[in-house]
């Protein structure tokens, strides 16, 4: 049976650790050929520079070759073929096929049309389990341990979906503790924390930004849009309030990193750039040795 | 009406010697249990009854298909839009078994996704949901994961 990644529950606990095992393994050693002489898709329905630059990276250190597109405007989508189509006219051609799409299940539905592989490099504002994994392999490169951590989430916990993939892989580890930070309008889907109270995890709630994150170990920012509000004055009210300064990192733990997964726009003030505690732009470079695992553990390489 | 002449004139529309009736299906979704069931496709002899009185349900329908049994796989299909169908299966002309209808766990095919932004909703696609509750009816999409539930649910 192939072996797809849609969806961030598709791997097992020990998957995880695998994944997290050869990202180690590609940070020490980055350029490996293991995909010498092998085609990979790279078929972009929908732009996104960021992952499709870390994807190519890591394709390209693996010594693979890319064929594909970066916006739809290039492929035969723009002249009305189907998904269905693309792919298998796709699938004909490469070993593997990496896969973003605006529309929310287009990734399991290629992984069912297609024969080859599919990695989905995010279907929607449904799943984007690659930024999941490479967000796991910074908490245990920072940390340590992805067992006992405190994890903060703040800003967007409604449509966020890197939080909710997130909350849902880091769950399958020892004790988590989870503090949500959000405006009333944009608060952790019920679901979630039905989830959490099943498996008897503790989380908090809270609407205010404050040093209650002195307890953090992890401190994960999202960008709140504008566009999520139905009323632009409650946009207007809490646009300033879900912003973290370096002032605020003072008591923090001197273990906490802050996690956001980029672009972002002003949630986290650029002077705590300079504080150790921030470590986004070094979560980016870790996307590359984590989609190399992937690959890897994809194409049954390693 | 007395009981006698009630059970005399059901006597008389349901007589058929061997196959399945389908009793107290809500009247206006009787021709979506035979869309569903494929009933407008295969060649026995079928009579339905529309709008007949229920104390249950006001109205309700019943269809009589000679020759059919269906399976379980097959009738559950119904439990959406009929949960409260109740089968008789008769066999020279006698009720030999009675079935109620139960939700799957799995519906494919039957309803629409609420989510305008799933691909179901764009390609030619056949829907599959996991039931996730029965008693307040909730289906989780198997594409986009999101959850359809209560006055969502659009049969197809």
């Amino acid at each position: 049976m192939k072996k797809d990644l849609i969806s961030i529950t598709d791997y097992s606990k020990e998957e995880y650790l695998k994944i997290m095992k050869l990202a180690a393994e590609f940070e020490e050693n980055p350029n490996q050929d293991l995909l010498k002489g092998k085609v990979v898709a790279s078929l972009f329905f929908e732009p996104s520079t960021r992952t499709r630059l870390s994807f190519e990276t890591a394709i390209s250190r693996l010594g693979g070759r890319i064929i594909g597109f970066a916006d739809p405007d290039s492929s035969s989508a723009s002249k009305g073929e189907t998904l269905h189509d693309t792919i298998k006219m796709v699938s004909n051609y490469a070993d593997l096929i990496v896969m973003r799409h605006p529309l929310e299940g287009a990734a399991r539905y290629a992984a069912e049309v297609s024969p080859v592989p599919v990695i989905n490099a995010g279907d929607g504002a449904n799943q984007h389990p690659t930024q999941t994994l490479l967000d796991m392999y910074s908490i245990l490169k920072t940390q340590g341990t992805l067992d006992n951590m405190n994890i903060f989430m703040v800003g967007d916990l409604k449509y966020g979906r890197t939080v909710h993939s997130l909350l849902m892989a880091m769950s399958q580890f020892e004790n988590p503790i989870f503090n949500f930070i959000a405006p009333p309008e944009l608060q952790m889907p019920a679901e979630y924390k039905m989830f959490l109270k099943e498996k008897g995890i503790r989380y908090f709630e809270h609407k205010e930004f404050t040093d209650i994150i002195s307890e953090a170990d992890i401190i994960y920012m999202t960008r709140v849009q504008k566009e999520r509000f139905s009323d632009p004055i409650e946009y207007e009210k809490v646009k300033n309030v879900y912003i973290l300064r370096n002032s605020m990192l003072k008591r923090t733990k001197p273990n906490v990193r802050i996690l956001h997964p980029l672009p972002r726009v002003n949630e986290i003030h650029p002077d705590v750039d300079q504080n150790e505690k921030a470590y986004y732009f070094t979560q980016a470079l870790n996307g590359v040795f984590t989609r190399e695992a992937i690959i890897a553990h994809t194409m049954n390489l390693k | 009406m007395n009981d006698n002449l009630k059970k005399k004139l059901k006597l008389k529309v349901s007589a058929i010697k061997d196959g399945t009736v389908i009793d107290h299906i809500p009247a206006k979704n009787l021709f979506k249990v035979i869309t569903i069931l494929g009933l407008d496709h295969i060649d026995n002899q079928i009579t339905f009854g529309a709008n007949l009185e229920s104390e249950k349900l006001g109205t309700k329908a019943i269809i009589k298909v000679s020759g059919k049994f269906f399976e379980d796989d097959e009738i559950n299909k119904i439990a959406l839009i009929a949960p409260h169908a109740k089968l008789n299966i008769i066999k020279d002309y006698e009720v030999v078994e009675k079935k109620v209808v139960e939700i799957p766990d799995q519906i494919t095919g039957i309803v629409k996704c609420f989510n305008p932004k799933c691909i179901t909703n764009h390609e030619k696609i056949a829907t599959c949901f996991k039931v996730v509750s029965t008693e307040h009816l909730a289906l989780k999409c198997r594409y986009c994961e999101k959850i359809t539930a209560g006055e969502q649910i659009i049969v197809l």
